[in-house]
């Protein structure tokens, strides 16, 4: 039993490493992705994943791996090659690329999109947005229902009942049909930051009322606990207990709800881009790169347009895995 | 086999003595037929059509989106007919004519012999119907405005039972043309609900196949709600083939109901549909890349008649209207800002990324593909963002550090384009066009809308800057653009409701669009509507961006198919289609 709960954790522990690395990824976009993720080629439409190659059609192999360019040309591959300038987490500049060639663009590892620009490029750029948003809409809506839960569950009487019947409404909002609602209320041309933060709002604030319920049972059994309760009798204050009893408690509970609720707020974000609710066209984000799916030839003919849509995959795996080392953390914590 | 011809035999006597009169004085020896000049088909089969939309009614007077009239027209005929294919006006239930040499007086004889698909007669008398209903204000039918020449309604009368003679106000362009699109009715049907007010409710989708009664190839057999309405031979239909074989030659004729344009195209490359008509360029391609291993072909006719453009809200928004709008519309209002526009746009690319290659790029609003029309000596500047910059500098334009348009007050260029979200060519092509107005440091937005929502905004509420928009002239006859170029027309769509002509070039526009519908020298008309295409392509109240090529499918083996760019494009001669050899599999045997 032991050995399978430690197992849980080590799983725990790489999924947090795999996520890491995926979410510095994407922080880095500029310096990994060959090019700007915006820049139209519009000679190079649905562009098929370039093939790196080792050896030439003379049959010599080459240590350095060349690629062929869609307009003819041999390109060697080359690392931190100076392109077009970017910024990582908005403040550090830079222009060199990990990767890239010299000439036209030619490298494409996912292939293009239907206006020529380099899908890996938009990807990771992409990433940032639909990763973010999963994560910081979590953050806060778990952030906003350890306060309320918090509130409803320890002082209990009127606020308790206020909280949780405001909860109750919360929950039986159909936030997707909101966001429509959202959307058509705003003006017609949102700037990608503020449509980034719309929908962090709305669904941040929206699925605070599941965490806030499940904190407020926590909260609520842990208040009445024999140890608190003799704690509160030899006269600590209710910050003490709050911060040395209740809190421990709480935040195991807090952070497995917060790697349940980031894949699922990343779906949401995914799905109101695709419907082009989200961020605009041309900044990329995973959905609104899966929305050009609903054309049934690209459905049918390039297959690398997917790829945000596969990615989706691992990043939810890897975020349950996560969530069930916390829970398994949070329960060995509490007993 | 037996069985059926003989209840149609039994069917026509027992017709023929229920109804006493003119209906059983003539036998089918005096029938004066219209010979087919197509190539001889043979009997038996059916076809599947696809259609994006259940069609809305099947009442001809007020039949206007494109799903009712493409199954209606299955069932109805005009007096006179435009060949969709020489575009010549050709004898229909009007077997001749006559005008008199002002223009103004047509003699029209009918046809003897034809019958309505119910078995009734067809005389004058249903011509007077006809007319009555369609110039009743009270119908409202849309195709009153057609028969309204010089504000006078035209006048109809009966010379005899097959001579009926028209009066119009002044001389018309169109002359004879006006014939066409006009369906017979039949007045022993429809006179009843006619005199009781109901006539715009009769022959809704509901109808059941008795209450019918057409003069069109086929006739109504049976609706499934959301699914399908099959049509059957009309036996009584008035054209044969040159061999004598009574038209149509197909047994029925069915169209199934699929919205989505990739839901078409996949209906179609399964097999499930026999025609399929506005496919998508890229579409076109899937299903070009799977021809050699699937039973159909596919036509690309090239460019059709259909424009897409991008335009600016130019509208009065001193009354209403959001304020932004209106300080953007200084820019808007100025023609190098457009002029500069359209400099920047590389139509080419939309072209080549949007459709493949299959559309042509526009500078004019006449496509190419309106071989009648189109002013071949407009300029086609070619693209060039240097050329744009010069015309925003020289009209008082500058550039920040970071590149970004400041107009002279030194607020930032910016503007959003709305455009229909379900039409992802007109959204690619506003992403296009994005893109390249960055290179003149112009920020624009791209917001797609709801159909009902985006016609809402510019139609009504005027809350927009710019469009992309695609409009589509119906025969490519100048005269069906009139409500887009008339300064108060419905559809002058960047500057509705004009009291008096904005600007000196819209007030001459007016003039040219009002003489030509009046004046009966073709050369002139050209020359009249060769200056509105000049004027439009020199002042860009619309920049036009492509029009696209009109691409079809068909399963193999279907003769006679010819579809045209024109309206009703492969089912114009729906009547003439046949099966080459053994009909599909699928479809059941003839009789």
């Amino acid at each position: 039993m032991a050995g399978m709960a430690g197992m849980i954790v080590q799983s725990g522990r790489f999924a947090l490493v795999a996520l890491g690395i995926l979410y510095l990824a994407t922080i880095c976009a500029g310096f990994l992705a060959p090019y700007d993720p915006v820049t139209q080629n519009r000679e190079l439409a649905f562009a098929p994943p370039t093939r790196l190659h080792f050896v030439d059609s003379a049959g010599t192999v080459h240590l350095r791996p060349f690629v062929y360019g869609l307009a003819g040309g041999v390109y060697p591959v080359r690392f931190f090659l100076q392109g077009v300038p970017y910024r990582i987490g908005g403040i550090f500049k830079g222009d060199r690329h990990l990767v890239g060639t010299d000439g036209p663009p030619s490298l494409f590892l996912l292939g293009t999109d239907a206006y020529g620009r380099d899908q890996f490029s938009r990807f990771l750029y992409g990433g940032q947005i639909s990763l973010f948003a999963g994560l910081l809409g979590a953050s806060l809506s778990v952030g906003v229902g350890l306060v309320l839960g918090g509130l409803a569950g320890f002082f209990g009487a009127w606020i308790d009942t206020t909280i949780m019947r405001v909860a109750e409404i919360f929950l039986a909002v159909p936030w997707f049909y909101l966001l429509f609602a959202v959307r058509m209320a705003l003006p017609l041309q949102l700037e990608p930051s503020q449509a980034f933060l719309m929908i962090l709002a709305v669904i941040g604030l929206v699925g605070w009322a599941r965490p806030a319920r499940l904190i407020r049972g926590v909260v609520l059994s842990a208040k009445l606990r024999d140890y608190v309760v003799a704690a509160r009798g030899l006269g600590a204050t209710d910050a003490y207990l709050l911060r040395r009893h209740v809190l421990p408690q709480v935040l195991g509970i807090a952070l497995t709800q917060a790697a349940l609720l980031t894949p699922q707020y990343i779906l949401a974000e995914v799905t109101l881009s695709f419907f082009g609710l989200g961020v605009g066209e041309p900044v990329p984000s995973w959905g609104n790169m899966l929305a050009v799916l609903l054309r049934y030839d690209v459905l049918s003919s390039y297959w690398w347009m997917f790829v945000p849509g596969l990615a989706l995959v691992p990043v939810f795996l890897l975020y349950y895995v996560l969530a069930d080392a916390l829970h398994q953390r949070a329960a060995a914590f509490t007993v | 086999m037996t069985s059926r011809v003989a209840g149609l035999t039994l069917a026509l006597s027992l017709l023929a003595i229920a109804a006493p009169g003119h209906a059983s004085q003539q036998s089918s020896a005096t029938t004066e037929w219209l010979i087919s000049r197509a190539e001889v088909g043979r009997s038996g089969g059916q076809l599947v059509v696809i259609e994006r939309a259940e069609p809305r009614t099947f009442n001809p007077v007020i039949a206007i989106d494109s799903p009712s009239k493409d199954v209606v027209w299955r069932m109805m005929a005009d007096l006179i007919h435009i060949d969709r294919e020489t575009q010549q006006s050709e004898p229909a239930l009007a077997r001749s004519w006559t005008v008199s040499p002002d223009g103004r007086r047509f003699r029209l004889i009918l046809r003897r012999g034809v019958r309505f698909s119910n078995g009734d007669a067809f005389d004058a008398d249903d011509v007077l119907f006809s007319f009555q209903v369609y110039l009743d204000e009270k119908v409202a039918s849309p195709q009153r405005d057609l028969l309204i020449v010089g504000g006078q309604p035209i006048a109809v009368r009966k010379l005899d039972q097959y001579t009926v003679q028209v009066d119009l106000a002044e001389p018309y362009a169109v002359a004879e043309r006006l014939f066409d699109g006009i369906a017979m009715l039949p007045h022993h049907v429809l006179e009843t609900p006619y005199k009781e007010g109901r006539l715009r409710e009769a022959w809704a989708l509901g109808t059941s196949a008795q209450g019918f009664a057409g003069l069109g190839p086929f006739r109504f057999r049976e609706h499934l709600p959301g699914q399908r309405i099959t049509l059957e031979r009309n036996p009584y239909y008035w054209k044969t083939d040159r061999a004598g074989n009574h038209l149509p030659y197909l047994d029925t004729l069915v169209f199934v109901f699929v919205p989505s344009e990739d839901a078409q195209a996949v209906r179609f490359q399964s097999g499930e549909a026999d025609i399929t008509t506005r496919l998508s360029a890229t579409n076109f391609d899937v299903l070009l890349r799977d021809q050699g291993r699937r039973n159909y072909e596919l036509i690309d006719r090239g460019p059709g008649l259909d424009y897409t453009f991008l335009f600016f809200n130019q509208n009065n928004l001193a009354e209403k209207g959001p304020a932004a709008i209106a300080r953007k519309q200084a820019w808007f209002r100025q023609l190098p800002f457009r002029q500069a526009v359209s400099l920047a746009i590389d139509r080419e690319g939309i072209v080549r990324l949007v459709y493949r290659g299959r559309a042509t790029p526009l500078w004019g609003h006449v496509p190419p593909g309106n071989k009648l029309w189109v002013n071949r000596s407009l300029p086609k500047p070619a693209r060039s963002v240097e050329r744009a910059r010069q015309l925003l500098r020289t009209a008082g334009f500058s550039w920040n550090a970071g590149g970004a348009l400041l107009d002279k007050e030194g607020q930032p260029v910016e503007f959003t384009i709305v455009t229909s979200a379900g039409n992802t060519e007109r959204v690619q092509i506003a992403t296009i066009i994005q893109d390249d107005l960055k290179q003149i440091g112009m920020r624009v937005g791209v917001v797609t809308l709801e159909n009902r929502a985006l016609l809402d905004r510019l139609l009504t509420t005027s809350d927009y800057e710019a469009c992309v928009l695609g409009l589509g002239a119906g025969d490519g006859d100048p005269a069906s653009e009139m409500n887009v170029w008339l300064s108060n027309g419905a559809t002058h769509l960047w500057n509705l409701g004009e009291r008096e002509p904005a600007t000196a070039w819209e007030a001459e526009i007016d003039m040219l669009m009002r003489r030509q519908l009046v004046v009966r020298d073709v050369q002139l008309r050209k020359r009249l509507y060769d200056r509105v295409q000049e004027l439009v392509a020199q002042n860009l109240p619309i920049i036009s961006l492509v029009s696209p090529s009109v691409l079809a499918g068909a399963t193999k083996g279907l003769g006679n198919l010819r579809p045209t760019i024109f309206d009703h494009h492969a089912l114009w001669n729906v009547e003439e289609l046949y099966w080459r050899g053994r009909p599909p599999s699928g479809a059941p045997q003839p009789r």
